[in-house]
């Protein structure tokens, strides 16, 4: 028995097994920024998925190429939770930078892999030290330098699939799943996998109790961010022109959009039903985009709140003259150039009226990958059927981590394109049609597309003030009636956006909370353990979108205490139902939960905050 | 206002059995004597003779004396007066989803030379097929006659305001980012500036015409180097041009002293008849020497200074299909569901 296999014993001494914790935790990989660990991440992540075992993964990165520490956690958890979780159960340290301050912040009980020159094992007496010689275990795989390197990510693959059970050939699965076609890469990774086992055999004894067992919880599930999920749905909703300008955390939208356009989206003759331009900055990008819903095609773009920020005077524009638009904003940290790697729901306020003027804006708040592809295609028919930008809401930790998901359901009915006349359509009308007057009584007028071989086809386009018809115009009569129907339009949206999803008990327990977006699977869990834990029960009703519908006044209403969970520090959305509501609202039920660290939420936070709110209201 | 004269009058009806107030528009709102209005007439003028279908066109502009100008021709197109400088994104918009337009966008010299002129070397750089317009007068009209980017320097305001700064020249700047199609004329010289137009509507990529179009309130005092009489003083055509149209050709005997003839995407011809300069308007450094000769010297040349009729534009780029992006069908747009469970399988 090694030196090493000594120091864990002191933890655990021999004869007192610890009782297993079954699919039940959290590793953290702690490493540099461009060490290249996200391959091994995400093989480690996939093995377990294979295994059938719920899992999710965050990434947490600096806003840098390479030389910063990154942090890389997976949950994997029995039950089904994978929000973040505050304890990390397993941790891989392999950064100098950060790993005694990594190893300080752990839980008792813990565990550490970690390279063994980093001398750890001296910083705590309560946690498991695994240590390992990293760079000379990789060696043994190839004895070129750079991928040396590399290949000593996957070295804690294997010590970990040793130690946690991890069954082997699912880990060789998602290596092949991971670099594909690339042989000599499987072959050195495989290896790398095995060099990790064999050392943990040979020279580290189990002293944790975590470990992981087969389950069968993934059948027909998918690992996927919710960036593919959103360029996915945009491709079945007919997305036909996407411009962009790049911003951490949306480039990958459109990034992977044109990949899945290349791929599915080319007609007979081999040319592209679509055009995907990276414009030169947000505001081109946004102007192209609603330039090309006015003149008929399927538009959109993706950005980040700085964009956001950019695009202000087109929305507005797109608002006023009635444009189609679809804008996905996959939120960060802000204010101006806040954390752009971290996570928030800090722009629904801004988006919600962005623009100068009396603006709103319908906003889709997806909180699943599902969502982020049902709403890629749904947004378009809204968009069209509104004749208004619509905004798709998703933030970094939706977007760009990875999520089990259930496969995608395909559009359940055809593409709306809303109120469009055509030549024919003008034949029998005689001719003329106004194009902003409300023929139907929803608020919302008919268009025509340039190009309608028509000659009365044609109107103008402008941001200025306009009547019915179209024209130019500074009557104040003309100003307030297109300004009141504009607004009518905003309630026929109201009975159009998907309305919240309500969890609740009958009767109602005096108890609710309100979320939206990625706080979802962090209040689903809170739920459950104020159940199991205190004995709490607390009705969920999750906003999918603004304008906000009915029942949302209703869920309020009938209860006592209603926590309102926004990821951003001044309540948005608590804010959003005081200015709809009103006295409506009974003071003292809307309680304020605001988390904004820039971390995904977590259901720690929301059990906290809800034990001692319910233990003062008892 | 200057008009054409009683020989180059417009035929009554066109090839598609249009007039020519089929190509109107609404009546302006701008200054009397403004030069963009002398523009809006050529621009009729230039549409109604080369047969364009007004339904086919889409008008395109920013903010300003010169964007409001859309509304003032070719009532029977759609028009999108957007905001301030983003005429480019605006125009690349509407192509991309409809590539069968005939676009014109319309801007002025604040517009382009100042808040719009990222746009601008944007879309240069793209050689998105478009005409585009730049009614230059060297002051913001609408906001009561502040300098723009393209005043010359030490121009002065009617108030004795000098101007300091050196002049962004919009042709140099084309020329110099690739532009395909260039040209520099005036408001007061509707025989050149409608062989201009035709020329553009007939050219297969970005056409950027740098018009001095004078601004009768603010601008066309003396000291000032935007107004009529300056222009009509200072104007040197560098060629006399002729736009032939590709079904003329064969009727129209070869003209005693023509020099060179550019052959245009649709078929169509410029022809170019030399004057005192032996000027190449294929000649890309010619082109900018030219350019640059005419800023040290404070020379009004105008003509065709650039003409590239082999570059590839955007759509070419992009491989676009031939049916316009917002005319395709549901069965074009969105895979079938096979593709869908192919993709999600991918992600196992």
């Amino acid at each position: 028995m090694s030196d090493k296999t000594a120091l864990a014993e002191e933890v655990a001494p021999s004869g007192i097994e610890p009782e297993p914790i079954v699919n039940d935790l959290a590793i953290q990989v702690a490493t540099v920024n461009g060490s290249g660990s996200q391959s091994s991440n995400l093989v480690l992540l996939r093995a377990l998925f294979r295994m059938g075992i719920p899992v999710g993964g965050k990434n947490l990165f600096p806003s840098n190429i390479a030389g910063l520490p990154t942090w890389f956690t997976i949950r994997a958890n029995r039950d089904g939770w994978v929000a973040r979780k505050r304890n990390v159960d397993y941790l891989v340290a392999l950064n100098p930078q950060t790993a005694i301050r990594d190893v300080e912040s752990l839980s008792p009980g813990s565990a550490v892999v970690y390279e063994e020159g980093l001398r750890l094992e001296r910083r705590r007496d309560d946690v498991v030290f695994y240590p390992a010689p990293f760079q000379e275990l990789a060696a043994e795989v190839t004895r070129e330098v750079r991928l040396r390197k590399l290949l000593a990510n996957m070295i804690y693959v294997g010590l970990l699939g040793e130690l946690l059970s991890i069954d082997v050939e699912e880990i060789f699965g998602a290596i092949d799943s991971q670099f594909r076609s690339k042989k000599a890469a499987v072959e050195l990774n495989r290896r790398a996998v095995e060099i990790g086992i064999r050392h943990a055999r040979e020279n580290l004894v189990k002293q944790d109790p975590f470990t992981l067992e087969r389950m069968d919880k993934n059948r027909g599930k998918v690992l996927i961010d919710g960036n593919a999920a959103a360029a996915l749905g945009a491709m079945f909703g007919g997305a036909s022109v996407a411009t962009w300008y790049p911003i951490t955390p949306s480039s990958s939208v459109v990034e992977q959009l044109t990949g899945f356009l290349k791929r599915y989206r080319k007609g007979p003759d081999g040319k592209a039903t679509y055009a995907v331009v990276q414009a030169e900055d947000e505001l081109a990008a946004v102007g192209m985009a609603l330039a090309a819903g006015w003149a008929g095609a399927r538009a959109m773009t993706a950005t980040s709140g700085p964009g956001i920020s950019l695009m202000s005077e087109f929305v507005g524009l797109g608002y006023y003259a009635e444009i189609p638009l679809v804008i996905w904003n996959i939120q960060r940290v802000g204010p101006s150039t806040g954390l752009p790697t971290r996570t928030a729901q800090g722009d629904i306020l801004s988006t919600y009226t962005l623009s100068h003027g009396d603006t709103k804006h319908v906003c889709l708040l997806p909180a699943s990958t599902r969502e982020c592809f049902e709403f890629g295609w749904k947004a378009f028919d809204l968009a069209e059927r509104l004749q208004t930008p619509v905004f798709v809401l998703s933030d970094l930790d939706l977007g760009m981590n990875i999520w089990a998901t259930e496969p995608f359901e395909y559009p359940d009915r055809p593409m709306d394109r809303g109120k469009v006349l055509t030549r024919e359509d003008l034949e029998r009308l005689g001719g003329t049609f106004q194009r902003y007057a409300d023929v139907d009584g929803d608020a919302i007028p008919y268009r025509t597309l340039p190009g309608t071989e028509h000659p009365g086809a044609a109107y103008f386009t402008r941001g200025s003030g306009h009547d019915e018809g179209a024209e130019y115009t500074e009557s104040e009569e003309a100003y307030v009636r297109i300004m009141a129907r504009l607004d009518r339009k905003f309630e026929t949206a109201r009975e159009m956006v998907p309305p919240p999803v309500v969890d609740q008990t009958e009767p109602a327990t005096p108890l609710g909370i309100i979320g939206f977006g990625s706080s979802d699977p962090a209040i689903e869990e809170a739920r459950t353990r104020l159940r199991e834990e205190a004995a709490i029960e607390m009705d969920y009703l999750r906003l999918r979108a603004l304008p906000l519908g009915p029942s949302v006044l209703d869920f309020i209403t009938a209860r006592q205490r209603v926590v309102v969970l926004d990821q951003n520090r001044d309540g948005q959305v608590l804010q959003l139902l005081r200015a709809e509501y009103g006295d409506r609202i009974p003071s003292g039920v809307l309680r304020s939960l605001r988390h904004y660290s820039g971390h995904p939420m977590d259901a720690q936070t929301i059990v906290d905050y809800v034990t001692e709110m319910e233990i003062g209201a008892v | 206002m200057p008009t054409p004269d009683a020989s180059s009058r417009p035929r009554k009806v066109n090839r598609l059995g249009l007039t020519p107030s089929d190509y109107k528009g609404k009546p302006s709102t701008l200054c009397k004597g403004c030069g963009h209005d002398a523009i809006s007439s050529q621009l009729i003028r230039a549409f109604f003779e080369s047969d364009v279908r007004p339904h086919q066109v889409a008008k395109l502009s920013g903010i300003g004396c010169s964007s409001k100008t859309p509304a003032y021709f070719l009532n029977h197109s759609h028009g999108f007066n957007a905001v301030h400088g983003r005429m480019p994104s605006v125009a690349t918009g509407a192509v991309l989803a409809n590539r069968r337009l005939v676009a014109v966008g319309v801007s002025g010299d604040g517009d382009t030379a100042s808040i719009g002129i990222g746009q601008f070397v944007h879309l240069v750089r793209r050689n998105l097929p478009l005409i585009y317009i730049v009614e230059n007068n060297g002051v913001y009209g609408l906001t009561k006659g502040q300098f723009s980017a393209t005043a010359d320097e030490n121009a002065a305001l009617r108030s004795g305001e000098v101007n300091r700064l050196p002049n962004i020249d919009l042709c140099g700047m084309a020329i110099e980012l690739g532009a395909t199609y260039v040209a520099r004329s005036f408001a007061g010289d509707p025989k050149q500036l409608v062989a201009l137009l035709r020329g553009a509507l007939a050219h297969n990529g970005t056409a950027v015409l740098d018009i001095l179009s004078p601004c009768v309130t603010f601008n066309n005092h003396a000291g000032s180097t935007k107004s009529y009489t300056w222009g009509k003083d200072n104007e040197e055509p560098i060629h006399i041009l002729d736009f032939v149209p590709a079904m003329d050709q064969i009727e129209v005997e070869y003209e005693e002293g023509t020099d060179q003839e550019v052959q245009l995407h649709d078929g169509s011809w410029v022809r170019l008849r030399k004057l005192e300069r032996g000027y190449d308007p294929t000649d890309r450094r010619a082109a900018q020497e030219l350019v640059l000769e005419a800023n040290e010297k404070n020379l009004f040349l105008t003509g065709l200074l650039y003409l590239d009729t082999s570059k590839r534009t955007f759509l070419d780029s992009l491989e676009l299909c031939d049916e316009p992006l917002a005319l395709l069908s549901e069965d074009q747009l969105r895979p079938p569901p096979e593709i869908l469970d192919e993709v999600v399988a991918s992600y196992r």
